[in-house]
């Protein structure tokens, strides 16, 4: 159990900076989602805690002491790779238990270790088998296991989940978060999946090429982003953006986010703006209807399932509450 | 190592299916024809050894009075016994073992040596790193026929001559066995030496707990290769060993042959010829199952 905290840190390949410093303190057991689209930099900045990267400029600091220059396995941390990075030619219980060995743990502790793990991690019928005799689902497990059994301060994941089928990402997601809550470790989760990462996080930071856009609550980032990234990034059908001026709005924004759920359709005249209905998507729970504005803006709007979807093709009108509207200045930052 | 389970999902092969893509199917008289040509070309082959095996089993006197026999004769043990255990010039029971330490030598020490020197260009970043490499491949071009002098006079001013450190030395260093290592290396994934590191294995440990296991296969199939190369070794053993007792059972079947008017004793040659060629069959055979594997896939 640990604090981590980031101070400006910034990395560098070669001339091209990629990390632009970012800052950010992790309070103990807390759970941070890193989350951007690829390319972002959010692994990078999590090996670099990790210690696989090393920190062209700023500070890491694990519970107060800096760990820049500290070798990864000197940092009390375990690390969860996207494709497992399993050992092919050990059986499970050596897969966990490589670690400990290393660390010269006595072998009556780690087999109980192991078997506590295993346990937690429904893994135990498999502890003989190798890795190629797994399923998806179950390397995913085991690579958690080799984590567990280390008991680290901080657990690091890196996309752990985007090798995995749909409907199991889902499972191991609330697996991963009851997880950490009983073990209670701060844990650093790298995603791309912006669903993952209102799931599971405590606080998010949104990576945008490089810089922290936002750190918050998912919640508060979803309700108050702070740049036009992050209200385009997060959420599920994301913000439709709008012209501000042809609104006529003032305070010089150039442009106005709108989320889905927060449009009404009225009656042509009524409105704040006309549109014309593209398709509609039946989900059951909800409805997406897609429409276009005359000036040729693509806006979707979420409706319950029960509302009465409008017919393709028809002329409909917009409408929204005032403090619903998120305004943005020509920089993308929130006016 | 168990094979693995067969597919459950494979549908039992019936009559009249569509063979997979890429197999093609011989049927009737192309089955035949097939067959016979094969039949034929193992006979080409075969045909010189069988006539050693046969000259192996007879007297001196039937061998050189034409027709040469075609079956085997009631000398067998009688020919094995003299050449195992007084040979011509040295007994061949000890050139058998001289050939075994020395391509036994060669084949463990090119794999020692090329799988460390892989591993280091693989995964260590030190200057001159890509020219290293580059030197270690040019090496394929100096084969031991080239620099056989200078390596002749090396090894002399060691005072290897005569010595089984003197065989296997000079021929241990290998390429070939380097770049193949190393394009194994280049294909396990960089996150497995990452997650070692997290687990806290250091350079070292990680090559011996992680890396050489997931070689075993390749390190089979190459001693397969490196052991049959040490084996049939010819010129340097010729020249390097003066004394009887350090001959090579390849180069020892040469020495016995006469020099001016003496008989040669064909029955025992020959036997020795079908002892020498014993060892590398056994260790291709005995080694078949790991050397395809090897070969052909890579656990990862």
């Amino acid at each position: 159990m640990a604090t981590v905290t980031l101070r400006d840190v910034r990395k560098s390949f070669g001339r091209t900076e990629v990390i632009h410093g970012v800052d950010i303190d992790v309070a103990d057991g807390e759970f941070i989602v890193i989350v951007g689209p690829s390319g972002c930099g959010k692994s990078t900045l999590l090996r670099m805690v990790a210690g696989l990267e090393t920190v062209t400029e700023g500070e890491v600091l694990i519970d107060g002491a800096r760990v820049n220059e500290k070798e990864p396995m000197d940092r009390d941390i375990a690390m969860v790779f996207q494709n497992y990075a399993l050992y092919p030619h050990m059986s499970v219980f050596d897969n966990m238990a490589y670690g400990l060995k290393i660390a010269k743990v006595p072998k009556a502790e780690i087999r109980e270790r192991v078997q506590v793990a295993a346990k937690l991690l429904q893994l135990e019928p498999y502890l003989g088998r190798k890795p190629r005799e797994l399923s998806g689902g179950q390397r995913q497990r085991v690579a958690m296991g080799r984590a567990i059994v280390r008991k680290p301060a901080v657990f690091l994941f890196d996309e752990p989940l985007s090798n995995l089928d749909a409907k199991l990402r889902v499972q191991m997601r609330l697996e991963i978060k009851q997880l950490q809550r009983e073990l209670g470790v701060t844990a650093l989760y790298v995603t791309h999946d912006q669903v993952e990462a209102m799931t599971l996080a405590d606080r998010m930071l949104v990576m945008n090429a490089g810089t922290a856009d936002q750190i918050g609550a998912p919640l508060e980032v979803y309700a108050d982003p702070r740049t036009e990234f992050v209200a385009g990034f997060i959420g599920s059908p994301p913000t439709n953006f709008l012209d501000a001026g042809k609104l006529g709005e003032t305070g010089g924004a150039a442009r106005m986010g709108m989320r889905p759920e927060h449009i009404r359709i009225t009656e042509p005249g009524a409105a704040r703006v006309a549109a014309q209905v593209l398709y509609t998507e039946l989900l059951g729970a909800e409805t997406l209807v897609h429409t276009r504005l005359d000036d040729g803006t693509l806006v979707t709007i979420r409706q319950e399932g029960a509302a009465l979807p409008p017919k393709e093709g028809a002329r409909v009108g917009l409408t929204w509450q005032a403090e619903d509207e998120m305004l943005f200045g020509g920089d993308g930052l929130r006016v | 190592m168990s094979r693995p389970p067969r597919k459950a999902t494979e549908p039992p092969r019936r009559r009249g299916r569509i063979p997979p893509s890429g197999m093609v199917e011989t049927r009737g008289a192309g089955l035949w024809l097939t067959h016979a040509g094969l039949i034929v070309g193992i006979a080409f082959i075969f045909f010189p050894i069988w006539l050693a095996f046969v000259a192996s089993t007879v007297s001196q006197a039937e061998i050189v009075h034409p027709p040469m026999p075609l079956w085997p004769g009631d000398q067998f043990l009688a020919n094995y016994r003299k050449a195992l255990v007084s040979g011509i010039n040295a007994p061949v029971a000890l050139m058998l073992f001289n050939s075994a330490v020395m391509a036994i030598g060669i084949a463990l020490g090119k794999i020692a040596i090329s799988i460390l020197s892989a591993f280091a260009i693989v995964y260590f970043r030190f200057p001159f790193r890509q020219v290293f490499f580059w030197l270690i491949f040019l090496t394929l071009m100096l084969p031991v026929e080239v620099r056989i002098v200078p390596t002749y006079e090396v090894v002399a001013g060691f005072g290897m001559l005569n010595s089984y450190s003197g065989l296997i030395l000079p021929l241990i260093a290998s390429a070939t066995a380097t770049f193949l290592f190393r394009q194994f290396f280049m294909t396990v994934p960089d996150e497995l030496a990452e997650a070692a590191r997290v687990d806290g294995a250091r350079p070292m440990r990680f090559f011996l707990d992680i890396l050489l296991p997931m070689s075993r296969t390749n390190m089979a199939a190459l001693f397969v290769i490196l052991f049959i190369y040490g084996w049939n070794q010819y010129l340097w053993p010729l020249l390097i060993t003066t004394d009887p007792s350090m001959n090579t059972i390849v180069m020892g079947i040469k020495q016995m042959f006469p020099s001016g008017d003496d008989i040669a004793d064909w029955p025992v040659i020959m036997a020795t010829s079908i002892l020498a060629m014993l060892p590398p069959v056994i260790v291709v055979v005995g080694m078949q199952r790991l050397f395809i594997r090897g070969l052909v896939e890579s656990e990862k």
